[in-house]
């Protein structure tokens, strides 16, 4: 059961960390499926299957595809000048922010014990559940998650869309 | 080591890779990954104590993470949009070179 886990881990937060490091952003944007189809597969492994199945529909279908757009509409031209190298002090600036959130984060669950009912089996919610409960007690919160979507998306329609000619000739 | 700190430790860990990512990048489209996984590991986090809380049959977590999925591709897509726009008036994605409100 624990073996499982490791291994999801090990594919979480090898491909993240290696796709957060390449050049190549196509190479990340690929690296980042991965990793969002090993979270998927940690809700599997949870018993969550709602969640897995969504989360592969969103992130693994919908997400990804977006930053593969935004990626393939801002690449450089190849006699543009390649990318700087970030800088050195900037990148270990961050790697101690990191590590040091990390050691206290780790320090805190590691120093806290947690008598919870490991031994139980899955807990099991079904879909229909799930439905009733987003239809009855938390309808509101669903219709404005809708409303929520709707307006953002119109907004980057209209923030991603082309200016119009007499626009650019009334700046010039 | 019960599974539930090894839930913790894997959020915690993904959370910093994703801080990490997100400090010291200067591409736009990394920054914005980063983010998402920071967000990513918050949704384990629920999962887990929905997992080995005490009343699992409630089902509170999980109804959590379907709504944090859904601003998070909210997010998503507009802060590509930006990443967009931003790309059109100046030709690059560098973050460092995003030093004005009015183009």
């Amino acid at each position: 059961m624990n073996l499982a886990l490791i291994l999801i881990s090990v594919l979480i937060l090898g491909s993240a960390a290696v796709a957060l490091a390449l050049r190549n952003l196509i190479h990340s944007a690929l690296l980042f499926v991965g990793c969002w189809a090993g979270i998927a597969a940690f809700y599997l492994w949870a018993g969550a299957e709602f969640v897995a199945f969504a989360q592969v529909l969103i992130y693994v279908g919908a997400v990804s595809m977006v930053v593969l757009f935004a990626v393939l509409l801002t690449r450089q031209s190849d006699a543009a000048e390649p990318m700087n190298p970030d800088s050195f002090s900037r990148f270990m600036r961050a790697l101690v922010a990191g590590g040091g959130v990390a050691g206290i984060l780790v320090g805190a669950i590691l120093g806290t014990p947690m008598d919870v009912s490991t031994a139980g089996p899955a807990p099991t919610l079904t879909v229909k559940e799930i439905g009733g409960q987003l239809m009855g007690p938390h309808a509101a919160a669903l219709l404005i998650v809708g409303l929520l979507l709707t307006v953002a998306l119109l907004g980057a329609v209209v923030i991603a869309a082309v200016d119009r000619p007499e626009k650019s000739e009334d700046a010039s | 080591m019960s599974p539930l700190q090894l839930c913790l430790l894997l959020s915690s860990l993904l959370f910093c890779v994703g801080l990490v990512g997100a400090l010291a990048r200067s591409n736009t489209i990394l920054v914005l990954l980063g983010v998402e996984l920071m967000l990513n590991a918050a949704n384990i986090n629920f999962i887990a104590f929905w997992r080995y809380g005490p009343n699992p049959a409630a089902g509170t977590g999980v109804l959590f993470v379907l709504f944090a999925i859904a601003v998070a591709a909210a997010e998503a897509a507009v802060g590509l949009a930006l990443v967009i726009a931003v790309y059109r008036h100046q030709k690059n994605i560098r973050l460092q070179e995003a030093n004005r409100l009015k183009g």
